[in-house]
């Protein structure tokens, strides 16, 4: 079958697009969304079940599947507006390189997903997962304009536009953005950025666990502007104690003035990191999910935060944990069995708290799902919407799990 | 037909919830669109979810269209009873079911007037920050049905940034919990797909959205333009600064002549050729360190002179001015079209000169006022709809207009929506796959698509109503001249 495929698949793009896989299966890496679309509308029409892979730094690849598409070949920075902070960006572009091309124009996007620089923008947009930065700048479906993608049954549709407002027609990137790839291969995203801040500064206090989530929730009170308020668990941040990171962007006056909110309290004892070891904090922050197996994150009102993270100590544990008290988001990296993550998600449920998996091996994404049961009158949206992106399913994504997660 | 349906709803809502006379259907042909008019077939005002619910079941099971509405305020048609349909009018749901300041969420029906909530909201440092012009009228609704904007949406984000979850009644009855109140999505973002839908994926029966903290501190600037230009230019300098003020307006000259000439008169300079309103909010000190850095760049870019309001007075002052300015222009003439499309911000200064040139080859006058911190511009059309020859100069300059938009890279709607008014435009910016895969998303909410039918994608993308053998006609386009002007 494999060899099948791969002739197939050399003959429709060329002998330099397609490879065997380490694993004996083919590969395909269109450099166009043409290309892309083209394999969907083979493998719909053949059967073939397909895998989706971009950077392969994020989400293992080990689907079940009849081939691997990946999104490499879509690499292309089409174009950056600094005067109108915008930019249409292929999926396959590594978010590191997208960030220094972007701050070589004095534009930036205000993401910083957690995972490898090398991680590709469809990874991050494709599973919804944003870091810190969504305090300040929210969740990634803010910063995602519109894009094109390509249907399981290989038709390249186009989603919202190119400018920062726009109401025209359905809003189909937001179906994209966080979906998981089961509504289609993004192979295109136009991108609304920010101008790069005249001035960054990052402080850190240290300290118990409930004394910082405390401090975070009186900083948000008194209204300081913060690009990002994280709480790091010892292991992600990298020192002996739980530490409350807090980073202040803007121009050189307004950064001054919200520092010196932020420290006049001496609740806690805040200290400035030096200009070079901000970046390597954060990025450092961002890297620790990996030597977790799966990574999960659930939507946590600021008030609830000390209350689930107690949760998750009793049921998991808590080495490797951040949140965000802003935007009410907790991520938790480690080994679970689907057994204790059931649990968790069903106590969660009941405090109408969501848990969405966003990495894992296959065998627990096929059983646990990426979310799990939905709620009232949504399962069947959910079954209608794919099918109509995705008719006789050719992307091999687990949305629901068996036994509804 | 309508007699048996008129009795299955009156004994839903009482004979009170009910029009069915010519008369009283008359008041509901047309929402703030003066273009378009279509008499619904029946008018039905239920009063509480469950009267709603009652209603959608009766509808699905007569497979009669129908369309939701709110206070009618919509600029795009969007509330149009077209092809014979039912219209639910949803303005007796009016409650604020909860506020909760220290979660800062509030739950509202879909009837709440925008405003009421920032209103409730206040004792509590709270505000609703999408503020649309028509704030004071609207419905939250009627909000989430168009994702609507307003001119604080530059730095606060337009509906979809504030809601963060709907119990939604599908046409066919039943109902739907979308999004979790903490505002991640609880599956695919199916919240982010519904705001801004145009009443044809359902009602939102329950709709809980984010509250924003009062900012502590605010300044409005006015500046005052030579030329458009220059103001255009400011606007450039301004975002590339790395400042996001809270508002970022623009109003050209014939349009702060017309303001000033209204009981609306805010002191706007009637000689400029351009004024700016620029809002900062936040901590203290930034706002006072901000406000200076943008007082230099409007001077740079050629500001004649920059003012601050010295009061709360004067700034709401300033803002009424601009909230009102449609309501300024009614005055002009029987008739208003308040145009809405977007271009790349850099463009403004060519896209307004060609506007212009437009304006002058239909001999027509376009006045603009709109939110140029984000290209969302807002040409308005003053007119008499009974002249038949002026009606057509309208049109006509109207689509050279979105066709210079979209040329320009733009959109044709940045916040008002496509409705009935926008349907023959969707072709520019989108391709027949794209449409019809709209459709598409349109049939797992609605497969009988008899919620708000013939609006935001031409017919033959969805072969809706196909059932009848032919394609309807579209809304008539009689001239309304009591619809004009919201």
């Amino acid at each position: 079958m494999s060899d099948a495929i791969l002739m197939r698949l050399r003959h429709a793009l060329g002998e330099a697009a397609v490879e065997l896989a380490a694993n004996g299966q083919p590969r395909a890496t269109p450099d166009s969304s043409d290309g892309i679309a083209l394999v969907c509308g083979l493998a719909h029409e053949q059967g073939w079940r397909v895998r989706v892979e971009g950077q392969g730094t994020w989400m293992p690849g080990d689907a079940p599947a009849d081939l691997a598409l990946s999104t490499r070949g879509l690499a292309r920075i089409v174009d950056i507006a600094p005067a109108d902070l915008v930019a249409t960006v292929e999926a396959g572009v590594p978010l590191a390189l997208l960030q220094r091309e972007l701050d070589a124009r004095g534009a930036w996007l205000a993401l910083d997903p957690p995972g490898r620089p090398e991680r590709s923008l469809g990874s991050a947009v494709a599973t919804g997962t944003a870091g810190p930065l969504r305090h300040g700048f929210g969740g990634v479906r803010d910063h995602i304009l519109g894009g094109s993608i390509v249907t399981g049954d290989g038709r390249a549709i186009k989603a919202g536009g190119s400018v920062v407002k726009n109401v025209a027609g359905y809003d189909l990137t937001k179906l994209q953005v966080g979906g998981f790839g089961a509504f289609g291969v993004i192979t295109q995203l136009h991108l609304r950025l920010r101008a790069r801040p005249a001035e960054r500064v990052t402080l850190l206090a240290r300290g118990e666990r409930d004394l910082l989530s405390h401090q975070a929730r009186t900083l948000m009170e008194k209204g300081v502007a913060a690009a990002a308020l994280e709480l790091l668990s010892p292991a992600l941040a990298e020192l002996p104690e739980w530490v409350l990171a807090l980073e202040i962007a803007g121009t050189g006056a307004a950064v001054a003035a919200e520092v010196e909110r932020t420290t006049e309290s001496a609740e806690v004892a805040w200290t400035a990191l030096p200009p070079g070891a901000a970046g390597a904090f954060w990025s450092a922050a961002a890297r620790g999910p990996e030597s977790g197996e799966l990574t999960f994150r659930l939507g946590v009102f600021p008030d609830g935060l000390d209350e689930m993270i107690d949760l998750l100590a009793e049921r998991l544990d808590t080495r490797l944990v951040s949140a965000g008290p802003g935007r009410g988001l907790l991520r938790w990296s480690g080994t679970a069995s689907l057994e204790a993550l059931r649990t968790l998600r069903r106590v969660a449920a009941e405090r109408e708290i969501p848990l969405t998996l966003e990495r894992a091996p296959w065998p627990l994404r096929h059983a646990f799902g990426h979310f799990g049961a939905y709620r009232e009158g949504v399962g069947r949206l959910v079954a209608k919407l794919r099918s109509s992106f995705d008719p006789d399913p050719t992307f091999a994504v687990a949305l629901e799990g068996t036994e509804h997660g | 037909m309508s007699a048996r349906l008129a009795e299955l709803l009156a004994g839903i809502v009482g004979v009170r919830g009910l029009r069915r006379r010519p008369a009283e259907l008359r008041t509901f042909e047309a929402d703030g669109l003066p273009t378009h008019a279509a008499r619904p077939r029946l008018v039905v005002l239920p009063g509480t979810q469950a009267e709603v619910i009652a209603v959608v079941q009766a509808l699905h099971a007569a497979a009669a269209p129908w369309v939701a509405r709110g206070a009618g305020t919509g600029l795009s048609g969007g509330a149009l009873a077209q092809e014979d349909s039912v219209l639910v009018v949803l303005t007796r749901l009016n409650r604020i079911l909860a506020l909760d300041p220290a979660r800062r969420r509030a739950v509202v029906e879909p009837g709440v007037v925008n405003a009421q909530l920032s209103e409730a909201a206040l004792p509590h440092g709270l505000f609703y920050a999408p503020d649309p012009s028509s704030q004071s009228a609207c419905t939250l609704g009627g909000n989430v049905a168009e994702n609507a904007g307003g001119p604080h949406c530059l730095k606060y984000g337009v509906t979809t940034n504030h809601v963060v979850s709907l119990l939604v009644l599908l046409p066919d009855g039943t109902l739907a919990r979308l999004g979790s109140p903490q505002g991640e999505a609880w599956g695919p973002d199916l919240v982010g797909l519904f705001v801004g839908s145009e009443g044809m994926f359902g009602i939102a029966l329950e709709i809980t959205l984010r509250l924003t903290p009062l900012p502590a501190a605010i300044r409005t600037l006015l500046a005052d333009f030579p030329t458009v230009r220059a103001a255009s230019e400011a606007v450039s300098a301004v975002i590339a600064a790395g400042i996001v003020p809270a508002a970022l307006e623009m109003m050209d000259q014939a349009c702060i002549r017309a303001v000033e000439a209204s009981i609306y008169a805010a002191g706007y300079p009637v000689d400029a050729g351009a004024i700016l309103l620029v809002e900062l909010d936040g901590g203290t000190a930034a706002v006072a360190g901000e406000s200076a850095a943008v007082e230099g760049l409007l001077r740079g870019a050629g500001a004649r002179g920059v003012r601050a309001a010295s009061s709360a007075e004067e700034r709401a002052r300033l803002w009424q001015g601009r909230k009102k300015a449609f309501g300024a222009m009614g005055r002009i003439a029987p008739d208003l079209v308040v145009q809405d499309a977007v271009v790349p911000r850099s463009a403004l200064p060519e896209i307004l000169e060609r506007i212009e040139g437009i304006a002058r080859a239909h001999r027509i006058t376009v006045a603009n006022v709109f939110h140029a911190g984000d290209g969302n511009l807002h040409p308005n059309i003053c007119y008499d709809g009974r002249d038949p020859d002026l009606a057509e100069r309208v049109r006509r300059a109207s689509r050279e207009i979105m066709a210079v938009c979209v040329e320009a890279g733009g959109s044709i709607t940045g916040e008002h929506g496509v409705g009935s008014d926008k349907l023959d435009y969707m072709p520019l910016i989108f391709d027949d796959p794209s449409l019809a895969a709209m459709c598409g998303v349109r049939r797992a909410f609605d497969p009988d698509q008899r919620a708000n039918p013939g609006k935001v994608i031409p017919m033959h993308y969805c072969r809706e109503w196909g059932r009848l053998g032919a394609a309807p006609a579209p809304a008539a386009s009689v001239p309304s001249p009591g619809a004009a002007a919201r």
